[in-house]
């Protein structure tokens, strides 16, 4: 019994003839012609290089938004402190119903934004009576007067103001936190916090972890970001700074970090994931899904391709004797 | 090598032009990217192949 | 009676290979005579691309990563790096396109159609390490944005696209690997599948006389 002929999974088989084709040559040309375009491309439009934000630049340039993301750290509601796995278990991450996959896997960079961000870099500084002495003061205080002392601060710092080259806050019962941030603050307009968070007492380093996730807890970066129209609202996953190409293949990805429910929900990152995943495979397995892989033979495009080739056969046709 | 030295003829670090149309928010250069795509996607189809004359003469 | 020598790997390997694709199949001088559309020049201006993606590559790896921020040199070779894989994802997108409304994995060949889409996704992964590896503003921004999708499905926790060192070496080692690999695979399963044919329709006798 001979197999049925399924038109969009078989093929037939080619009885025709072949012509010559250097398959090499064509090869060739084709890295000529690409070699080509793309030193006009590069002579003509360059390639785009805005410089990276430092705490340096940062602090410098909004040093009351670089002090509240130093308070948000000590009072553990920044987005890193508040993040959960892989940094800590504050949360459980993002969850897609029943699949917890970051919690399941777990914090394995775990670490204390208040200790890592404010008070191991505070404490690599050269003895100074102030800060000393809010250090030792830190130190030897409970958790409880710590939280009180953050909490003071926290409620004055939503009127914090630069004036005169400090951080002025109104708080009483505040403890060494005034100390903490005008010093930290200090340290980063001077460059010092860059390379003690970057290369946390190491000579050698490529792993930028803790300064990028202390950058990105600011507004600084966003609102640079956001001028570039590189956020995610502004479908920003596809964009290039100025006006040079971004990454147009990134267009279905980030379509849907536009609509709800992926828009507003929480778990906006891991919907989206698991459904491109999905979309992703059903790309690949197109070959077996009935349906999609009917539409190339039911619109017809491959007459356009395949257009001298039936052109061919009906010239060379010899209609049935009668 | 006078192009190495200014870095581009027409630098694009200017800040970038967008269109905006309904819930659609596309930078002009990933635009025109995606319609040259597919003007040649089309160009490909209708254009005539070379060499029909010569397959013509080996059938 | 087989000897020795037939039963080494290096010659079973040798006979096998040959059999599925002898050396005129491998580098065949014809092709059917279907193979008449501009859509078939995409594949290979696509491994052209790559090829120039590679090239500046190397040569932006002379220098190392920081080179092209202070030189004019080396900023006009990370030019030609950009605007190569530009290309080259304008060319594989419209020869996926162009795949697509031939139906060409219809005849055995659906292998090949997959093996091109784990390209695609691959080459995507490997420019956004690519993005990563910058060192500029772009990196910061791209890389503080992605680590939460990637967070979310548990493998930030070992593939930390804040940390710039890991993510150069995939971007320059193992990525490229793969997908070059990739890019073998799929072109030898089209050396030895075909090009796959026309749908066959109805013929109009005496057309066009």
């Amino acid at each position: 019994m001979t197999k049925r002929f399924r038109p969009d999974v078989d093929a037939p088989e080619w009885k025709g003839g072949h012509t010559p084709y250097d398959i090499v040559k064509e090869g060739a040309i084709a890295l000529l012609v690409v070699a080509i375009l793309t030193l006009l491309l590069a002579i003509i439009f360059g390639s785009p290089d805005e410089s990276a934000i430092t705490l340096k630049s940062w602090s410098n340039a909004a040093p009351v938004d670089f002090a509240q993301d130093a308070l948000s750290q000590l009072n553990g509601t920044s987005e890193t402190a508040t993040y959960g796995p892989p940094y800590n278990n504050a949360s459980v991450g993002q969850e897609l119903g029943p699949l917890s996959l970051a919690k399941w896997v777990g914090a394995t960079m775990s670490f204390n934004p208040a200790k890592a961000f404010v008070i191991d870099p505070l404490k690599t500084q050269p003895f100074q009576t102030a800060l000393s002495g809010a250090l030792k003061k830190w130190s030897d205080a409970s958790s409880i007067t710590r939280h009180t002392w953050v909490t003071n601060y926290t409620n004055g710092a939503a009127h914090m103001t630069w004036r005169n080259g400090a951080i002025v806050v109104k708080a009483s019962d505040s403890g060494p936190v005034p100390v903490f941030i005008n010093d930290l603050t200090d340290m980063a307009r001077t460059g010092a916090l860059d390379a003690v968070l970057t290369h946390q007492g190491d000579f050698y380093t490529t792993n930028y972890t803790l300064p990028l996730l202390f950058l990105e807890d600011g507004n600084y970066l966003a609102n640079t970001a956001t001028h570039q129209h590189l956020a995610g609202d502004q479908w920003g996953m596809m964009n290039e700074t100025g006006d040079y190409p971004g990454q147009a293949w990134l267009w279905l990805y980030t379509f849907w970090y536009q609509v709800p429910p992926f828009n507003s929900s929480g778990n906006g990152d891991i919907l989206v994931w698991a459904l491109m995943m999905l979309l992703t495979l059903l790309l690949a397995l197109v070959p077996f899904i009935p349906g999609l892989r009917s539409i190339p033979r039911k619109v017809k495009i491959y007459r356009l391709i395949w257009k001298e080739h039936y052109r061919s056969l009906e010239s060379t046709a010899v209609p049935p004797i009668t | 090598m006078f192009f190495l030295h200014i870095g581009a003829l027409v630098p694009l670090n200017t800040l970038g032009h967008y269109i905006h149309w309904h819930w659609i928010d596309i930078s002009v250069a990933n635009f025109v990217v995606i319609v040259l795509m597919v003007v040649t996607f089309v160009a490909a189809l209708l254009a005539p192949f070379p060499g029909r004359r010569r397959r013509k003469e080996h059938q | 009676m087989s000897t020795e020598i037939d039963r080494q790997w290096t010659n079973r390997l040798r006979r096998r290979a040959l059999k599925l694709l002898p050396p005129e199949k491998l580098m065949p001088d014809t092709q059917p005579t279907y193979v008449s559309s501009w859509i078939y020049v995409f594949g290979v201006t696509t491994m052209a691309a790559l090829a120039v993606v590679i090239a500046s590559g190397c040569l932006l790896a002379l220098r190392g990563p920081q080179w092209w921020h202070t030189s004019s040199v080396g900023l006009f070779v990370n030019s030609l790096h950009l605007w190569s894989v530009e290309i080259f994802f304008f060319a594989m997108v419209i020869h996926l396109w162009g795949k697509y409304f031939m139906a060409a994995w219809r005849g055995g060949r659906a292998l090949t159609w997959i093996t091109g889409v784990v390209t695609f996704v691959t080459s995507v992964a490997t420019a956004f390490t690519g993005y990563l590896s910058q060192t500029n503003f772009d990196s910061q921004w791209i890389s503080t944005q992605a680590k939460d999708g990637i967070n979310a499905t548990g493998g930030g926790a070992y593939w930390n696209v804040l940390n710039t060192g890991q993510m150069l070496m995939w971007h320059i080692v193992l990525l490229p690997i793969a997908v070059v690999a990739l890019v073998a695979l799929h072109v030898l399963l089209v050396r030895v599948k075909g090009v796959v044919p026309p749908f066959e329709e109805p013929v109009k006798v005496g057309a066009d006389r």
